[in-house]
């Protein structure tokens, strides 16, 4: 065998092992653990939930501008002038300043103006000035409070014992994340722990409070709401349920602050929830507590309902307890939320999908069955149709579906059922190359050329042919890896590593095997084709 | 063993009847869109609820049907799935619209679905084993996200087709796989079956397979016209055809062969998708030689009707050698 040709042998074996290797690692436990532990099954393969989900980060950024304009005003006391949100749902990144006097616009502009405001892009206008979140500064806000989410729900998933979840940023920046639960097929439960937001954030209560309904509440306060206020029922023993609170908008305390949390009992044997803060929002509330100690009362907030209202009645720093009908398992689902931290924001559903194991199981037998029976049906024929050149078609498939598995079990890519459908595309495109090369080799044997020359011509020709065919449709695949999902994804994912080694295997393998037989045949023998 | 030696169809001359018979497919699909079934889009389009129940034993429609109206659950419809192989099977899929609460309350459709099932077969034995719920903004996207992952696939092929050969050449093709894409949704129409997102992806196969078979064909004729300039193109066209009709009708088979399997074998998962590409590689194979490539005659035609220069623009380099040498 000539060296060039020898090292090219080794070169193919060698790619062989390695991909091998790619499929069933250090073989444990038999191949077929082997592979499982390898090759990632996509959901609809191996059962399991799969859910979309969009941050309301539109709620995050009204937050923050609400514990803004609180500041405002505070500081803008002085000067007369009042910070107000002209529409919180809309937009929760504007707030808008009232300066009726214009001799003190220029102490309100110094206020406005310093460093504490410098996210937001300000406009003066004839009463006083139009503050506005800058679109660096939401998107800043929005991925952050995304990041948060994903961080808040990969706790609670593990919390519950998932293995393999995937929980991540998805979709082209709209703020959505996907969640994945292999083999868990009861979402309930799941969604259950996710939307559990457990928005907790404590409020101070202007006094006044309760009223018995939200109309009351605001004919007591003049009609209109104060921008700084709002209008939250009360639910659970603590509060009425039907009960109006009116409180401060920015919070106290909010779900962030809290480090910890435990479910325990009273005095009286009832559940409640002791939590404990992060020591800077401890200091805060020490300040607050000890400057509001015997006046003020607090309302703590779950879920936007009121749970209980607490008159302070000495200094807090770091420990409290919400008490209010909970029951055991309530106490201990809150807590353990709590413990892992409130969502930054609201959660919408965007899209649940979810596979039983059963069907799961079903459609891996079937899709793999299809997929084993059409690959025979072609390995059979091109043997028929080809004779002996029909031997380096199949064993250039074979190592093609090597080199395609080995790929995704090295790149943790997951198959789909698509992504079996891409196979057996694959598949269909490998024997392409294969037929198109063994045609033109049949053609200029017709022309009277050696074996030599016509494999030499044959594979020339072909070339041109298979590089542009299989360039344009990885281009393709490309572009639907980019800009699909879900099941489009995972076929664009197989079709891409199909291909790229089908251009080896059908070109550069084939063509070595043909060698092979030129060098150990004679290079005029009469070609098997 | 070889099944077309040298075959010598003059294909360019029965241009009339194939033409008439792209546009009767077209036609029938187009119509069918416009005034029949409509573009069946399935719940990953449409938003909505779509619940897949197995019963151990095969279960009557009418008493589904007749459960959920007893439990209000509102415009349910009920499908039941053909198997592998076309065998009726117990499978059966209940689908709710999207529903104007679904933004706020989800999981609605699915738990009536399921109560309702509960109050009607506590006794006899059925399995939840796939539920679907697409809100209404995860449907609109993906629409648009499926518009434009075709969209941009299209133009990027059109690109490199333009770069490789010559403009022409990347319009025919386009031309062609844009043909084999409406007759095959059409073909979804007329069959009343619905779209998913599955089946996008098989479209999107259907175009790169469609694709693959054109540039061979096209790629024969660049060859044949760095040969033999002064042949008349309708010739050099009609000799590719005909010098690659053997590969053409082998890999087609072959493909058409694995896809037949996955139709009959694949199960009710990849029925949709497989569909799409029984109908897909017959039409792609078809249109590669009955329209792209006479399209390239036509071109020319045109352009001498004006009086420009007759031949097609001189053939582009080939592409890098492999690494054999």
């Amino acid at each position: 065998m000539g060296k060039n040709l020898t090292t090219k042998t080794w070169a193919i074996l060698a790619i062989l092992l390695v991909f091998l290797y790619g499929i069933f690692g250090i073989p444990h436990g038999g191949w077929k653990k082997s592979i499982t532990d390898r090759i990632h099954l996509g959901l609809d393969l191996r059962g399991g939930t799969h859910l979309v989900l969009q941050v309301q980060v539109q709620e995050a950024i009204g937050s923050s501008t609400d514990r803004d304009m609180t500041a405002l005003n505070t500081a803008l006391a002085a000067t007369g002038a009042t910070a107000t949100k002209l529409d919180p749902k809309v937009h929760p990144e504007v707030i808008t300043i009232n300066e009726p006097d214009s001799s003190k616009l220029s102490a309100v502009s110094t206020i406005v103006n310093d460093n504490a405001y410098a996210s937001y892009e300000k406009q003066s206008n004839a009463s006083g000035y139009t503050m506005t979140l800058t679109q660096a500064a939401q998107r800043d806000l929005a991925d952050r409070t995304v990041e948060t989410s994903i961080e808040t729900i990969r706790q609670r998933i593990d919390s519950l014992g998932v293995s393999e979840p995937v929980i991540e940023k998805y979709g082209l920046g709209d703020n959505q994340i996907l969640v994945q639960l292999p083999g868990v097929d009861d979402p309930a439960r799941v969604e259950n722990i996710i939307q559990s937001t457990a928005k907790l954030e404590i409020h101070e209560v202007v006094s006044g409070s309760p009223y018995p309904d939200a109309a009351q509440a605001l004919t007591a306060v003049g009609g209109s709401l104060p921008p700084d206020e709002e209008i939250i029922m009360g639910s659970g023993s603590g509060a009425g349920p039907d009960q109006a609170w009116v409180l401060k908008r920015a919070s106290i305390v909010e779900g962030t602050d809290f480090r910890g949390a435990t479910a325990q009992q009273d005095e009286n044997g009832r559940p409640d929830i002791g939590f404990t803060l992060t020591t800077e929002a401890g200091d805060r509330f020490y300040k607050y507590t000890d400057a509001n100690k015997g006046t003020g009362s607090m309302a703590i907030v779950l879920e936007n309902k009121v749970r209980e209202v607490a008159t302070i009645q000495s200094a807090i720093r770091d420990q409290g307890r919400i008490t209010g009908g909970f029951s055991q398992q309530q106490a201990d689902d809150l807590s353990l939320m709590l413990r892992t931290g409130s969502l930054p924001a609201s959660i919408k559903y965007l899209e649940t999908r979810t596979v039983g194991p059963s069907l799961g199981a079903a459609s891996i037998h079937q899709g793999v069955m299809a997929a084993v029976a059409g690959l025979v049906a072609v390995l059979v024929f091109m043997l028929i149709y080809y004779k002996g050149a029909g031997i380096n078609a199949d064993l250039a498939l074979l190592l093609n579906l090597v080199i395609l598995l080995g790929f995704m079990g090295f790149t943790g890519a997951t198959l789909t059922l698509p992504g079996i459908a891409g196979v057996i595309l694959t598949i269909g495109m490998g024997v392409d190359s294969n037929v198109l090369i063994f045609e033109r080799i049949r053609e200029e044997l017709r022309l009277g050329k050696t074996s030599a020359q016509a494999i030499q011509d044959g594979f020339d020709h072909a070339w041109k042919t298979i590089f542009d065919t299989h360039v344009t449709t990885i281009v393709s695949a490309g572009i639907l890896f980019i800009f699909g999902t879900g099941p489009i994804k995972g076929f664009a994912v197989t079709l891409v590593f199909g291909l790229a080694a089908n251009l080896f295997t059908a070109v550069f393998v084939s063509r070595v095997i043909f060698d092979y037989l030129l060098e150990k045949r004679g290079r005029t023998a009469p070609l098997s084709i | 063993m070889e099944f077309f030696r040298s075959t010598n169809i003059d294909w360019l001359s029965k241009k009339w009847y194939l033409l008439a018979f792209s546009l009767i497919f077209s036609i029938g699909g187009v119509l069918s869109m416009l005034f029949w079934h409509g573009i069946p889009k399935g719940v990953d389009f449409t938003g909505g609820t779509q619940v897949t129940v197995h019963f151990d034993t095969t279960p009557n429609e009418d008493h589904i049907r007749s459960a959920m109206d007893t439990a209000k659950v509102r415009d349910a419809r009920i499908q039941r799935i053909s198997g592998a192989a076309g065998a009726s099977s117990s499978n059966v899929i209940i689908s709710l619209p999207m529903s104007s609460a679904q933004d706020t309350q989800h999981d609605q459709g699915r738990a009536e679905v399921e109560s309702a099932l509960t109050a009607n077969y506590h006794d006899s034995h059925f399995e939840v084993e796939q539920v679907d719920i697409v809100g209404p903004t995860a449907g609109k996207q993906l629409v648009s996200q499926a518009q434009l992952a075709v969209l941009y696939s299209l133009l990027g092929m059109l690109a490199y087709l333009w770069f490789r050969f010559e403009l022409i050449y990347g319009v025919a093709a386009v031309a062609a796989v844009f043909h084999d894409t409406l007759i095959t949704i059409g073909a979804f129409s007329l069959t009343n079956q619905e779209i998913s997102l599955t089946v996008v992806a098989a479209l999107l196969t259907l175009i790169g397979y469609s694709m693959n078979d054109t540039i061979v064909v096209f790629d024969r004729i660049r060859e044949n016209l760095a040969d033999n300039r002064r042949e008349p193109l309708a010739d050099v066209v009609n000799r590719a055809i005909n010098q690659t009709l053997s590969r053409t009708v082998l890999t087609s088979g072959l493909t058409f062969l694995t896809v037949l399997c996955l139709y009959l074998f694949g199960g009710e998962v990849l029925h949709g998708f497989s569909f799409a590409l029984v109908i897909g590689i017959l039409i792609g194979t078809y249109s590669s030689i009955a329209v792209a490539a006479p399209m390239l005659v036509a071109y020319q035609n045109w352009r001498a009707s004006k009086g420009k220069s007759a031949s097609l623009p001189a053939a582009k380099p080939t592409a890098p050698r492999p690494t054999t040498r």
